[in-house]
């Protein structure tokens, strides 16, 4: 498996996961604030991938 | 039973939970009843850290730690330090091989990722562990 996206939304799935299940105790919270973290996490790569496109490193 | 007998009894039980936590990731809420925490918290952080041996990612050697004090090698110290984390299976797989890592992997990087983000995960759930056997949650 070398996918970066696959890898990267894989490894914001058991972040998020862990993160909700140890904020919050109801379980209808845990799933909410677990899908807006792993969103963020998704969000936040994508978007700062692409603004590092220009520079060259 | 006098009260410091009682408070001594009540701290090395928490000692041992937390000890027990950390050894097996998810057992510390398992063991105070919050079984289905427990499981999903066990299952998912040996899957994180099973993933980062997959990746060929590495767990570094305890005697790294010095590094830490002597400054010599900082950050490779607090990399052994964050895998470490991870309980019991840092030392399994050591035993059996796994763990060497390799450099020239494309997905060596990510491996290491995986590696100590389990293992500072499971300090988190040390610590919720205790809290919870403390009665704060």
């Amino acid at each position: 498996m070398q996918s970066h996206l696959l890898l990267l939304a894989l490894f914001a799935f058991f972040v998020s996961l862990v993160f909700a299940l140890l904020s919050k105790d109801d379980p209808r919270e845990q799933v909410r604030f677990g899908g807006m973290l792993f969103g963020g996490f998704i969000i936040t790569a994508l978007v700062l991938g692409w603004l590092m496109y220009p520079f060259p490193l | 039973m006098p009260a410091t007998t009682v408070e001594q009894t009540q701290s090395s039980s928490l000692v041992l939970l937390c000890l027990a936590s950390w050894a097996i990731p998810g057992f510390g809420h398992l063991w105070l009843g919050r079984r289905a925490k427990g499981l999903i918290l066990m299952v998912a952080l040996m899957l994180m850290f099973v993933i980062g041996l997959g990746l060929r990612g590495q767990l570094v050697p305890l005697r790294a730690i010095a590094g830490v004090f002597d400054l010599s090698e900082p950050l490779a110290g607090l990399m052994c330090i964050a895998d470490l984390g991870i309980g019991a299976l840092y030392f399994v797989a050591g035993a059996l091989g796994y763990g060497a890592g390799d450099v020239r992997a494309v997905t060596y990087e990510y491996g290491n990722t995986f590696l100590i983000v389990a293992g500072l995960l499971n300090f988190l759930v040390v610590i919720d562990a205790y809290d919870i056997a403390m009665g704060r949650k």
